[in-house]
């Protein structure tokens, strides 16, 4: 199995969204090797012929009828915003100035 | 006033229903515990005073109106922090949820309020419910009541140490690797996972889908039936809430019985990381089932020796992405927005800055699992294991009417002991994980002081998907006799705060 190594904490810090600091990158390098290797072994069931299970339960899609119903008011929705401006949830710049 | 705190949750609602005492003056006596000893044990990270008195009196206007009272009506009870109430603070013990108010009620906090049950205020938990010890919670740990230096289970620690305490005869928790259960068994008291699906999951905050689980915690089997009563049933908003009828779990707990009853007691949980007491415990509790009755059977589950590693895939894996909410846009906290950084840096410096380090460590681990090259080989083959799992527990129950193991493998660990090391933390819900991974219903209850530390140690029943009444039975008649054996709860022997 691979070792994980900083920049690899580093790189799934940046697709999991986590401004990490650098004394975090040292201490979580060295936890999830650890974690990593104590819990590799399911990889010894891989090659069986064993049906993966996602859920407990048989899931299907749950329909209802397509009726309008009272839900939240824009107030509601809006209350726990960090910022927000005519009735919509105000966030920082998403695309470039070019 | 003394001793309506010291009453079950029966009781009280008996009491109440017959006129002998008021709705209010069992809230108030709850309410002066919880500032006579909150301070030293810290189950609560809000209480609210008001709002509770305002069910209370309610509850004794209706009586006075001589309409019919529930069967929990005018009871207190302590809601875990995971739970969304509308207009009282919902934090999941993170700091990204500081200070937000959710606009609206979770189901099973509507049901509670339907069925006139006195909410008392939000209870300490591991972060986003994180956790073996409430270390976690980014608003300090909870204490143990039996010695406050210790742990008192996680991520349900302010529930269960809430019901040890006295500060609430009931209290609700939630149960992704054991988390109802293991609480229980380390504070002395009684806590219940229903069969996954059987209490709707809506407005709790997700942490592993497919795994998460609301459920019962009391401080008697008969109460735990009460209010498993009480939350249980489907719920169109919730599309993995089981529409099937909620199992007889009162009637179950009214009429404990174990004669003729085939108890499995599962080879793998014991053995190496044991504690010596632990095991004395279990193992008198196993003698006690074939004295009331119980044809005991050896039962062999190989592949739950592979459960800790699948959950601590699956489940960082699921909260990598349920996690993926807290983005910094919609609610909780903003960090960084100084007009020059775009979104996806506020995102990432709010997360920085409102995760505690085991949300970080098991988000970081999901992203790992789930990334490209290595999906097959961790993810993909715990799915595997899942299935494993499931099938030895099918093979059981074909021969047994229910398992029973210790809930946990050593009593309440000092505060602090495990928290520089994850995998040693993460040995505590060894023997509670299978039933997460398969859907299954399971308790926990006690069964005795270990001789060498007189700390709680817990007796896990499990039983198959929606057979929850069976855990009912059981654990009636093991508390009847356990009870009877000691003179007392066992409670009564924790030291007065």
């Amino acid at each position: 199995m691979p070792g994980i190594t900083r920049e690899e904490v580093a790189h799934l810090a940046r697709l999991a969204r986590l401004e990490l600091k650098d004394e975090e990158l040292d201490h979580f390098a060295g936890q999830l090797d650890d974690i990593i290797g104590a819990v590799a072994r399911v990889s010894e069931v891989a090659d069986q012929d064993v049906p993966p299970t996602s859920h407990p339960l048989p899931l299907t899609n749950v329909m209802r009828p397509d009726v309008v119903r009272p839900s939240l008011t824009p107030e509601q929705a809006l209350s726990g915003a960090p910022a927000q401006e005519q009735q919509r949830f105000k966030v920082p710049q998403i695309l470039g100035e070019e | 006033m003394a001793d309506l705190i010291k009453l079950t949750a029966a009781e009280i609602a008996a009491k109440i229903a017959a006129g002998e005492v008021t709705a209010v003056e069992v809230t108030e006596a709850h309410l002066a515990r919880i500032e006579a000893v909150d301070e030293k044990v810290h189950a609560f990270l809000h209480v609210d005073r008001e709002g509770a008195l305002a069910q209370a009196r309610a509850v004794d206007a209706k009586r006075e109106r001589g309409e019919k009272l529930g069967p929990l009506a005018g009871v207190p009870l302590a809601l875990k922090d995971i739970f969304t109430t509308e207009g009282i603070p919902t934090t999941v013990g993170s700091k990204i949820l500081e200070g937000w108010i959710p606009p609206y009620d979770a189901t099973l906090t509507k049901r509670l309020k339907a069925a006139d049950v006195v909410i008392l205020g939000k209870t300490n938990m591991d972060e986003f419910a994180m956790g073996s010890s409430t270390e976690n919670s980014a608003y300090g740990p909870t204490g143990n009541p039996w010695d406050l230096t210790r742990i008192p289970g996680g991520s349900g620690g302010g529930s269960s140490a809430a019901l040890a305490a006295y500060e609430a005869p009931l209290a609700i928790g939630t149960d992704t690797g054991g988390s109802i259960r293991q609480p229980a068994a380390v504070t002395g008291t009684v806590g219940v996972k229903p069969t996954y699906g059987a209490v709707s999951r809506y407005g709790m905050v997700a942490f592993s889908s497919s795994l998460d689980q609301g459920g019962p915690c009391a401080r008697t089997v008969l109460d735990a039936a009460l209010l498993h009563e009480a939350i249980a049933g489907h719920d169109e908003l919730d599309s993995t809430s089981i529409d099937a009828p909620v199992p007889p779990v009162v009637e179950a707990a009214r009429n404990g019985d174990v004669k003729g009853m085939r108890v499995g007691v599962v080879k793998e949980f014991s053995g190496e990381g044991y504690q010596a007491g632990v095991m004395q415990r279990f193992n008198e509790s196993v003698e006690l089932l074939r004295e009331l009755g119980a044809e005991i059977v050896e039962i062999s589950c190989p592949s739950f020796d592979l459960a800790l590693s699948a959950y601590y895939l699956i489940a960082p894996s699921e909260c990598s992405s349920n996690l993926a909410r807290f983005d910094a846009m919609r609610y909780g906290l903003r960090v960084g927005d100084d007009g020059t950084r775009s979104a996806e840096e506020v995102t990432a410096l709010t997360r920085e800055a409102g995760f505690g380090p085991e949300v970080k460590r098991r988000v970081m681990l999901g992203t790992y699992a789930l990334s490209s090259g290595y999906y097959d080989a961790y993810y993909g083959s715990a799915q595997k294991v899942r299935t494993l799992i499931t099938q030895d527990f099918e093979r059981a129950f074909e021969q047994v009417d229910v398992l029973i193991s210790p809930t946990t493998p050593t009593t309440a660990f000092p505060i602090g002991e495990r928290a520089d090391d994850p995998m040693a933390m993460y040995l505590a819900d060894l023997c509670t994980i299978p039933t997460n991974l398969a859907g299954n219903a399971a308790m926990s209850l006690p069964c005795g002081l270990a001789p060498e530390d007189g700390l709680p140690v817990g007796l896990q029943i499990i039983a198959p998907a929606m057979a929850d009444d069976r855990l009912y039975k059981v654990g009636a008649a093991v508390e009847a006799a356990f009870t009877a054996r000691w003179g007392h709860p066992l409670l009564e022997e924790a030291p007065s705060l």
